[in-house]
C-alpha cells in the first residue's frame, strides 16, 4: 500500500538516515522523498511516499515519531491534503509537431523552460496522476527524458495557524485510547 | 575559566553526570582520553574485549538503575560494542557508549581503524551523536545521559573525533537541557485514559496482570503489588520483570511465556481482561499471537506510545510511566471499589481459586537423581543459598530458563539477563558490571558451558580486579537449548551442539590465580556451593549436570501458549 507520510524533522546530519532506516529495516521501499528546510531553518519538512504493509502503517508512524530528531510525523494517506509534484520533461519534437505539443502542454499548464532546435523542456506541477497523463501524451511526440521531484504534501484546513500545515498533535498528546466494548 | 582538552572536558562531563566507573578498552584514537584517565578520579575497568565492556555496562545499569558507561576506540572497538548496544536497546537498558573516531579531516578517507560508527550504530541505539566540534561536547554528553535514562530507557552512543579529544576549549559545563523539540516524555496519563482503565478493570471477571521490565525501570514494585491486591488479580512476570514483585507475594504466579509456569500460561489463556504493564507482547511471551489471550480485552500501559497496539490491539491504551499510571489507577480503584468493585466480586474470587488450583496441580517439576546433578536441582540449591537476596546474572539458554523458573527474588534488580536479544556471552561480563555496582552483594554468574567460553577472557578482568563473583558453570557438555530444539523438532539430529574439549576448571581457575572446582555428584553440590560462597575472592565452580535434560513447560515456537508441552514426549515404540 502506498503510504503518504509528512514529517517535521530537526535539520541535523543523520536525520534523514534515521527516518529512512525505519523504512528500510522493515524492507519497505521508498517511492519518493522530498526534503527541504522550513521557515524555521533548524527544521526540515519531509514528504515520503512508501510502499508499506497496510497493517503496519499506523505503527510505522509511531515508530518514526519515536526518533529523537523527528518532531512530528503525520499520515496523510487518508487525510485531506494538497499533494503536488514537479516534473521537468525534455521531449524531442519535429518542427511540424511543435505547435501541437505546445497546445497540449498548455492544457496541462506546463511551461516551456528550455527550447532547442530538436527539443523542448517543459516544467509542470500538479498531482502525480496529472504528471503521469502528460508524460504519457508526450511519448507520442518523440523521446522523453524526465525528472520528477516526488510528492510534496500539506494537510488541508490546518486547525492551527502553523504555516507548515501540521495539525496540533505532538507526541505529548498521542493517544491510543479505544472505547471499551460493553 | 580553564582551558581544557576535549578529553578532559569529556571526563569532567561524565563526572558531572554522576559517573563513577567506565568499562573500556583503549586504542589509537582514544589515547588522549586514557592519558587523562591516568591520574583521574574516574575509575576505569579494563575489560578483555569491547563487547564485554558494553555487557558490563549493562550489568551495572540493570543491577543499579544507574546509567552504565563503556568506552572503546574507533573501528573494531566500536563495532565490537554493537552487540551490547542492541542488547540494551531490546531490553530498554540505559547505557552511554563513548567511542573514539578518526580525526575529522580523515573521516571518509578510509583511515586506519575508521568505521562509520554513527551509521553502524544508528539502529543499535536509542539515539547517537557524532561530535566534530569541541564546544558541543558538554551539551551532547548531558543530552546523551538524558536520552538514555528518561522515557523508555536505552543505549546512546557518542562518537568523538580525535581532533575534538586533543583540541582545547574553555569548559562550560552543560547547565540545563537545550530544547529537544523531537523528544518529550510523557510520565502522567490523561484523565480519560485512567477513567477508561478503571471502567475496564471493574468490568473484568477474570483479570490477569502481565508485568515486565517497565515496572523495574520505573521502580513501581510497591505500586504493582498494591494494584494486584486492590484488584485481587494474579501477577505473571516476563523474564525481564522477574523480581518486580517479591517471589512470595500471594498473587504472584511466576513467569509466563515459552517456558512459563502452567498457571501463568493457563491464566493468560483464560483471562477476560489482560493488563499489560511495561511489556511489549514479545513473541516469546505470546507464542502464536492470534491464540494469545484469546478471550481477553486488553489494557496496555507503556511509556512508549509505539508499543501500544504494536503486537496486540489494545482496547484501552494508557501512555505513561508505569509508576505514575499505577499510582493514579490505585487511587481511583480504591475510590471506586465500593461502588463498582462489588459487581464481579464473586467471579473474581472464583477466578483466583482456579489460578491457585493450576498452581497446585502443575508446579515446576523437581527432578532429582542420586547419581547425577539435575540442572533444576542445581538451580534450587543456588536459590536456597542465595535466599532471595543475591544478584543472579545469567547467560542465554537452558540454564537461563531454569534459573528464571527456580530463582526466587525478594526485590527487583537482582536478576540480570539478556531477555530480548538473547546474546550468548552476556552472563559473565554482565555479572562483572553488577558486582562493580554492588560491591557488598553476593553476585552469582550462572552460565552454560557454551556462553562461558564466549566470555572466558574476562576471567582475567575478574581476577585482576578481585571481583568476588561466584561463577557457576552449568555444564551439560552441549549447547543445551539448541540441542533441545533439535531433539524435539529436528528428529534428534544433533548438529554442532557438542561442546567437547571443555577445559579442566581447577587448572583453568588456577591459571588465573583464582579458586575453582568441578562437582558432578548431587551429594557434593551444596558443600561446593558453600565453599564458593565462603571464598572472599572469585570462585569458578564447574557443575556437571545431566546432559539430556529439557526445559519444561515449553511452548513450541509458533504454537499457542495453551499448547505447552509439560514433559518429555513419550518414546514411540518401533513398529507403531
Amino acid at each position: 500500500m502506498q503510504q503518504l507520510i509528512s514529517l517535521l524533522v530537526e535539520n541535523k546530519p543523520g536525520a534523514l538516515m534515521r527516518v529512512a532506516g525505519v523504512l528500510s529495516a522493515r524492507g519497505y521501499n521508498i517511492e519518493s522523498l522530498t526534503v527541504a528546510k522550513t521557515l524555521d531553518p533548524g527544521m526540515s519538512s519531509m514528504t515520503i511516499v512508501a510502499d508499506v504493509d497496510p497493517v503496519m502503517g499506523p505503527l510505522l508512524i509511531k515508530q518514526i515519531t519515536r526518533l529523537i530528531n523527528v518532531v512530528q510525523a503525520v499520515d496523510l494517506t487518508e487525510s485531506q491534503s494538497v499533494c503536488r509534484e514537479l516534473a521537468l520533461i525534455k521531449v524531442t519534437v519535429s518542427p511540424e509537431m511543435r505547435p501541437a505539443l505546445l497546445q497540449e502542454a498548455d492544457i496541462f499548464r506546463a511551461k516551456v523552460v528550455d527550447a532547442a532546435p530538436t527539443s523542448y523542456t517543459l516544467e509542470v506541477t500538479g498531482a502525480s496522476e496529472k504528471l503521469d497523463a502528460l508524460i504519457g501524451l508526450l511519448h507520442n511526440y518523440g523521446q522523453v527524458e524526465m525528472i520528477r521531484s516526488g510528492a510534496m504534501a500539506m494537510a488541508r484546513s490546518p486547525r492551527s495557524n502553523k504555516s507548515n500545515g501540521f495539525v496540533e498533535a505532538s507526541r505529548n498528546t498521542v493517544k491510543a485510547v479505544e472505547p471499551v466494548k460493553t | 575559566m580553564r582551558l581544557m582538552s576535549g578529553s578532559q572536558i569529556l571526563l569532567e562531563s561524565l563526572m558531572k553526570e554522576g559517573v563513577e566507573v567506565i568499562f573500556g578498552y583503549p586504542g589509537g584514537v582514544t589515547l588522549p582520553i586514557y592519558d587523562v584517565l591516568y591520574d583521574h578520579p574516574l575509575r576505569h575497568i579494563l575489560v578483555r574485549h569491547e563487547e564485554n565492556a558494553s555487557f558490563a555496562a549493562e550489568g551495572y545499569a540493570r543491577s543499579s538503575g544507574k546509567v552504565g558507561v563503556c568506552l572503546a576506540t574507533s573501528g573494531p572497538g566500536a563495532t565490537n560494542l554493537t552487540t551490547g548496544l542492541v542488547d540494551a536497546l531490546m531490553d530498554s537498558i540505559p547505557i552511554v557508549a563513548i567511542t573514539g573516531q578518526v580525526p575529522s579531516h580523515l573521516i571518509g578517507r578510509d583511515a586506519f581503524q575508521e568505521a562509520d560508527t554513527f551509521g553502524i550504530t544508528r539502529s543499535a541505539t536509542k539515539h547517537n551523536y557524532l561530535v566534530k566540534d569541541i564546544n558541543e561536547l558538554p551539551q551532547i554528553i548531558h543530552e546523551a545521559f538524558h536520552v538514555a535514562s528518561t522515557g523508555r530507557p536505552g543505549p546512546v552512543l557518542v562518537d568523538v573525533t580525535k581532533d575534538v579529544l586533543t583540541g582545547k576549549a574553555h569548559y562550560h559545563p552543560a547547565q540545563e537541557m537545550e530544547p529537544m523539540p523531537g523528544y518529550s516524555v510523557r510520565l502522567d496519563p490523561e484523565d480519560d485514559e485512567i477513567e477508561a482503565a478503571v471502567k475496564f478493570l471493574w468490568q473484568a471477571e477474570r483479570p490477569y496482570i502481565y508485568a515486565g521490565g517497565g515496572v523495574i525501570a520505573s521502580e513501581a514494585s510497591a505500586e504493582l503489588a498494591e494494584f494486584s491486591e486492590i484488584l485481587e488479580a494474579p501477577i505473571a512476570l516476563t523474564v525481564m520483570g522477574l523480581g518486580a514483585v517479591p517471589w512470595n507475594h500471594p498473587n504472584y504466579i511466576s513467569m509466563l511465556g515459552m517456558h512459563g509456569s502452567y498457571a501463568a500460561n493457563m491464566g493468560v489463556t483464560e483471562t477476560d481482561a489482560l493488563v499489560g504493564l511495561g511489556v511489549r507482547f514479545d513473541d516469546r511471551v505470546t507464542g502464536r499471537l492470534d491464540a494469545f489471550a484469546p478471550h481477553a480485552q486488553v489494557l496496555h500501559v507503556d511509556i512508549d506510545p509505539a508499543e501500544i497496539g504494536k503486537n496486540r490491539r489494545a482496547n484501552v491504551g494508557v501512555v505513561g510511566d508505569v509508576k505514575h499510571v499505577l499510582r493514579r489507577l490505585n487511587q481511583r480503584l480504591r475510590e471506586t471499589k465500593d461502588a463498582q468493585g462489588g459487581e464481579n466480586r464473586e467471579a473474581r474470587a472464583g477466578w483466583m481459586a482456579r489460578i491457585r488450583e493450576w498452581q497446585r496441580e502443575h508446579p515446576y517439576a523437581r527432578p532429582y537423581d542420586e547419581n547425577e546433578i539435575k540442572p533444576q536441582f542445581l538451580m534450587e540449591k543456588i536459590d536456597e543459598l542465595s535466599n532471595g537476596d543475591a544478584i543472579v546474572a545469567v547467560d542465554v539458554g537452558q540454564h537461563q530458563m531454569w534459573a528464571a523458573q527456580y530463582m526466587r527474588f525478594n526485590e527487583p534488580r537482582l536478576w540480570v539477563n539478556s531477555g530480548g536479544l538473547g546474546a550468548m556471552g552476556f552472563g559473565l561480563p554482565a555479572a562483572m558490571g553488577a558486582q562493580v555496582a554492588n560491591p557488598s552483594k553476593v553476585v552469582f554468574a550462572i552460565v552454560g558451558d557454551g556462553g562461558f567460553q564466549m566470555a572466558l577472557p574476562e576471567l582475567s578482568t575478574i581476577a585482576s580486579n578481585g571481583l568476588p563473583l561466584k561463577i557457576i558453570i552449568m555444564n551439560n557438555g552441549t549447547l543445551g537449548m539448541v540441542r533441545q530444539w533439535q531433539e524435539l523438532f529436528y528428529n534428534r539430529r544433533y548438529s554442532s551442539v557438542d561442546m567437547d574439549c571443555f577445559p579442566n576448571c581447577e587448572l583453568l581457575a588456577a591459571a588465573y590465580g583464582i579458586k575453582g572446582k568441578t562437582v558432578d555428584k548431587p551429594g557434593g553440590l551444596e558443600s561446593a556451593l558453600r565453599e564458593a560462597l565462603a571464598e572472599p575472592g572469585p570462585y569458578l565452580l564447574n557443575v556437571k549436570v545431566t546432559p539430556e535434560e529439557n526445559v519444561y513447560p515449553m511452548v513450541p515456537s509458533g504454537g499457542a501458549v495453551s499448547e505447552m508441552i509439560l514433559q518429555p514426549p513419550k518414546p514411540v515404540a518401533v513398529g507403531d
